[in-house]
């Protein structure tokens, strides 16, 4: 076992772990919310009690965000790595790693994005109808506004998710703490970087918390 | 004017409005009431095209609301404000926020924005609260901002979909206030769907009875009183059950507000004879009082009683035991 010292743990491993991590997360979550809203939208919209019901059209997305939430992570990393290559032009760094991130994450934001749209009183909707407001008015002057603290507590819930999977990701060459905790701490069967390392993500997962929660009681 | 005409709607196979007509005037209040589930509600909801009908026809002002495809449907509804139940605001927005929505929704310049809910909050007394968030309201004011909201097109319609129904008896009283005192300056049409047969005294010069999507009775509300017809007793009751086991039972109907409560005293002095006062009962309507009384009198004289009836000019009549 090789023996570091603290000044090297911190500047050398969790440092720049700790950057490509928080750079992994920031794309993946900004990307996966960007779409995980238009999916939920598009889900409340031909739901049932939506704005423009369309079974055909709810069913097929439906069954698309059940599927690729039903795949464990390292599996649709995997068995989406040619499109990965295809997309981004490698398999290997934290730039690739977003794409899987993304696409992991957003059918996990949407539906949560869309349970806050259900959690919505119908009478508002109607309310807003009744005065002449079109879908998309009603969408982002009604709901969003009412739907805002929810969205964000959601949000926060996603983006640890997001975090989670990253370590996941690291595994797979992306970088990271994940990658830093298997090698420095697991492979090298180094305790003190491995369980520095747990706290460095307990720390970023509480501050993730924390922020989310300061944010819902100014907005709510 | 609203003219709805056959109008049939469907759920599946269930049919919740059944052949429903009904004409309301420019400035009338109209209540439409019946049992949970009578589809007083659907009915409202079809003439602001919120609810699709299967087949009849909702004409306003001339437009039938069958023929509108969207933005057609979307100029009418500027013109039908609409309030509910359960208030329906955006809890975490203030008074002024919520009221201002359908302004921006059809993009009202920012000065008239401004001077409309300015004079809409004097009207509905929230001034002092327009920068107070609607979380903060009580029920009673929750329900003036969704007025002034609702209003804050200036719509000639407003439809009530069971307006006061969670609130208090004071402040149900206040907001009907209100909406008396909007109809009374602005004119406007109002539809009220209610279970509250006190709300239709109170407001509607009109209304309709609404039995399993049937419309059951329509007309004056005083004259549906002075009828009595078989709908309003299922929705009122009857007195059947307490009256005396013997002799005759007569109900009179006075809508004289003078004659009404002379009524007792007249009666013995005139007749001098013997009756019972089984029941008296006084409802103050928009435009007017109805006094009802129920007596009960032997056999024997109740022709004396009926011809004093007839003579002067009294409704009256004869209630049978079940």
């Amino acid at each position: 076992m090789v023996s570091y010292s603290w000044e090297v743990i911190i500047f050398k491993i969790i440092f720049p772990s700790m950057g490509v991590t928080l750079l992994m997360v920031l794309c993946a979550a900004v990307l996966s919310s960007f779409f995980g809203f238009c999916l939920s939208v598009s889900l409340f919209l031909f739901g049932k009690d939506g704005l423009s019901p369309n079974e055909k059209y709810y069913t097929a997305l439906n069954v698309v965000v059940s599927f690729i939430r039903s795949f464990p992570f390292i599996i649709l990393a995997i068995s989406i790595l040619p499109l990965t290559r295809f997309i981004t032009g490698s398999v290997i760094g934290w730039q690739s790693a977003v794409f899987p991130l993304t696409v992991a994450a957003t059918p996990f934001m949407g539906r949560i994005f869309e349970n806050c749209f259900k959690e919505v009183s119908k009478d508002l909707i109607d309310a807003a109808r009744s005065f002449g407001a079109t879908h998309f008015q009603i969408i982002f002057k009604i709901l969003i506004p009412a739907i805002l603290p929810s969205m964000v507590n959601g949000g926060v819930l996603s983006v640890i998710q997001i975090l989670g999977l990253t370590t996941i990701a690291g595994t797979l060459g992306a970088g990271g703490i994940g990658a830093s905790a298997l090698i420095y701490g697991y492979q090298s069967f180094n305790d003190k970087i491995m369980y520095t390392l747990v706290i460095v993500m307990f720390v970023l997962v509480l501050a993730i918390q924390l922020s989310g929660d300061y944010i819902y009681k100014r907005i709510k | 004017m609203i003219t709805i005409e056959n109008v049939h709607k469907y759920y599946g196979t269930v049919e919740v409005l059944n052949d429903i007509n009904i004409t309301i005037d420019d400035g009338d209040i109209y209540g439409l009431i019946g049992r949970s589930g009578a589809g007083k509600s659907t009915l409202l909801r079809c003439i602001n095209g919120l609810e699709k009908f299967q087949s009849g026809t909702v004409v306003i002002d001339g437009v039938s609301i069958h023929a509108l495809q969207h933005n057609g449907l979307r100029e009418l509804r500027k013109n039908i404000g609409m309030i509910f139940q359960g208030f329906s605001l955006i809890e975490r927005k203030t008074v002024y926020e919520n009221i201002v929505i359908p302004l921006e929704c059809w993009n009202i310049p920012k000065a008239e924005q401004e001077e409309r809910i300015q004079k809409l909050l004097k009207i509905v007394g929230l001034e002092s609260k327009r920068d107070q968030k609607a979380r903060d309201l009580s029920g009673g004011q929750k329900q003036r901002v969704a007025i002034a909201r609702a209003m804050v097109l200036n719509p000639k319609i407003l439809l009530c979909d069971e307006a006061t129904s969670a609130l208090d008896p004071k402040t149900t009283d206040e907001i009907l206030e209100l909406l008396l005192q909007l109809n009374k300056e602005y004119g406007i049409t109002i539809i009220m769907v209610t279970h509250q047969m006190a709300v239709i005294h109170r407001m509607c010069n009109k209304m309709s009875i609404l039995e399993n999507g049937h419309c059951m009775v329509s007309g004056d509300v005083k004259e549906v009183f002075l009828e009595q017809p078989q709908a309003l007793q299922n929705l009122v009751g009857t007195l059947e059950c307490n009256l005396p086991e013997t002799g005759i039972n007569i109900e009179v109907l006075i809508t004289d507000e003078a004659v009404g409560q002379a009524f007792h005293s007249t009666l013995s002095l005139a007749l001098k004879k013997p009756y019972k006062l089984i029941n008296s009962n006084l409802t103050h309507y928009r435009e007017g009082v109805l006094s009802a009384f129920v007596i009960n009198v032997s056999e024997d004289l109740q022709k004396d009683f009926l011809e004093y009836f007839h003579a002067n000019n009294l409704n009256y009549k004869l209630i049978e035991r079940v």
